[in-house]
């Protein structure tokens, strides 16, 4: 599984990228790989607080709706349109086009609890 | 010691062929292997194999054998000639769903009812506690094994494995010449044409390999699940239940009111001459929705009106169906509801069953 070396992971399969005062929130290659078949996304809403470890968006596969829960605390500044139309791309581009939203971290002290892609790829095995 | 989830015989060469399994009533069963979508579209355009050994194999035997089946069973077996196979219900006394099943007429003492998984323990409880003299109940389901192959290339590859042409729909054969004692039914829980097949354990693995090499492609209960929702058939559990009958299901074409007295019989003559008050309907979502699934709440006018049985995004037509109990007086035909899917409500309409119609043509 693809776990690339510029991110922060959540145990619970979550990654972020880290720009200045905002961060990118995606799923991880693992997680995509196991719910396979995304076909709608649920978004949180543009300007919503999200809270680390609380469901803040919804994937849902063929088979299943699974909670995805925020990373970090923030605010949502920007959402992915393009997974309205293509929810695929959370498949087929995990950690690029298939992202889930942007927020502005009000709690940056929180990154250090999050995974470093060694320890996350030993979680996955 | 903690119940722990059962295998089929064939798990081992399921794991190796890429099954990623879930616990489906107390068993470890593949719910996809590639993908859902990917095995849902094989069956639809060509053929898929599904382990379904975690179903039962109940045998009912002895000279009172068809006699006592006929006031156990909701269908009519006069209808079912011998090598034949009917789709039927063990009911409740008040006219309520059991199970469903596939009772086979293998000869007049001797019939194979195909039960539902979770409901093994208690279909055999509920046979044995009616049983007479002259019959006997024979549950086999720990010794038995069973797959289901369909799609439009299933006949294909039934001549492959056997040698022979694919029994048509709804008859059986027994294969004791091929690959030992397999019985082969034109049966199936998808729409499509092609074939389930019954036999022991000692024979899950040639069987398995054989179809596979024919080229069928390994599929999971995900995928039996959209494939059976397009077809609006009912799981049990989820559109059936103890509370609900045949008739409130749309299903009373395949009980035999007519007949002699049979279980249940006296509570769905005198629901139908009261007027059935509620009815299954199909939902088909009429705008971009999140895929409704089960025990979403349905609504008109502000009102909810029922819940969702069975949901899913329909691989098939790309978009979301569901199956919900709805009062009789809403459940026609063009009239719009609202789904619930966590508190945002999405538009959707009572479609004509099925949602979908196989391309593949039908035996006769």
């Amino acid at each position: 599984m693809n776990v690339p070396q510029d991110l922060k992971y959540a145990e619970t399969h979550e990654w972020i990228r880290v720009e200045g005062d905002t961060g990118v929130v995606g799923i991880t290659d693992h997680a995509q790989n196991e719910l396979t078949d995304i076909v709608y996304v649920d978004p949180p809403k543009l300007g919503a607080t999200v809270t680390a470890g609380q469901a803040a968006a919804v994937v849902e596969s063929v088979k299943a709706a699974s909670d995805i829960y925020s990373p970090v605390d923030g605010e949502v500044i920007e959402l992915n349109d393009s997974l309205s139309s293509q929810p695929a791309l959370v498949n087929t581009s995990p950690y690029d086009s298939g992202w889930l939203y942007k927020v502005r971290l009000t709690n940056p002290l929180q990154l250090e609890a999050l995974k470093s892609p060694d320890d996350y790829r030993a979680q996955i095995g | 010691m903690e119940a722990t989830n059962r295998r089929t015989a064939l798990y081992e060469q399921q794991k190796s062929a890429g099954a990623r399994c879930i616990n489906f009533g107390g068993w470890e069963m593949p719910v996809q292997f590639t993908s859902i979508m990917d095995e849902h579209h094989a069956v639809r355009t060509a053929c898929g194999v599904f382990d379904i050994s975690h179903m039962g194999e109940v045998f009912v035997l002895g000279p009172q054998a068809l006699d006592w089946l006929q006031g156990m069973l909701a269908g009519d077996l006069s209808k079912c000639p011998a090598d034949g196979a009917q789709y039927t219900f063990l009911l409740n006394e008040r006219g309520g769903v059991i199970d469903d099943l596939i009772v086979y007429r293998i000869a007049d003492d001797n019939f194979l009812l195909l039960v539902n998984a979770a409901k093994i323990a208690e279909d055999v409880a509920w046979l044995q506690r009616h049983v007479i003299d002259g019959v006997t109940i024979d549950n086999r389901s720990d010794t038995m094994s069973a797959l289901a192959v369909q799609g439009p290339d299933a006949p294909r590859i039934f001549r492959e494995v056997f040698q022979c042409e694919m029994p048509v729909r709804n008859t059986f054969v027994a294969m004791e010449k091929c690959r030992g004692a397999v019985i082969a039914a034109g049966t199936g829980y998808t729409g499509e044409i092609g074939f389930e097949l019954f036999f022991s354990n000692a024979l899950a693995g040639d069987v398995w390999g054989a179809v596979l090499q024919a080229g069928a492609k390994p599929c999971g209960l995900g995928a039996r699940d959209t494939l059976r929702l397009e077809m609006c058939y009912p799981l049990n559990g989820s559109d059936l239940s103890p509370g609900r009958t045949p008739l409130e299901a749309g299903l009373g074409m395949f009980v035999a009111l007519d007949k002699r007295e049979f279980m249940g019989r006296d509570a769905l003559l005198a629901q139908k001459a009261a007027g059935l008050t509620s009815k299954l309907v199909g939902l088909r979502m009429t705008e971009k929705s999140p895929p409704p699934r089960a025990h979403y709440p349905v609504l008109v006018d502000g009102q909810v009106v029922g819940e969702t049985t069975s949901g899913v995004l329909s691989p098939s037509l790309n978009e979301g169906i569901a199956m919900a109990y709805l009062p009789l007086e809403l459940a026609k035909p063009g009239q719009i509801v609202q789904i619930d899917i966590r508190g945002r409500w999405f538009a959707a309409v009572v479609a004509k069953k099925p949602f979908y119609r196989p391309s593949s043509p039908r035996p006769a």
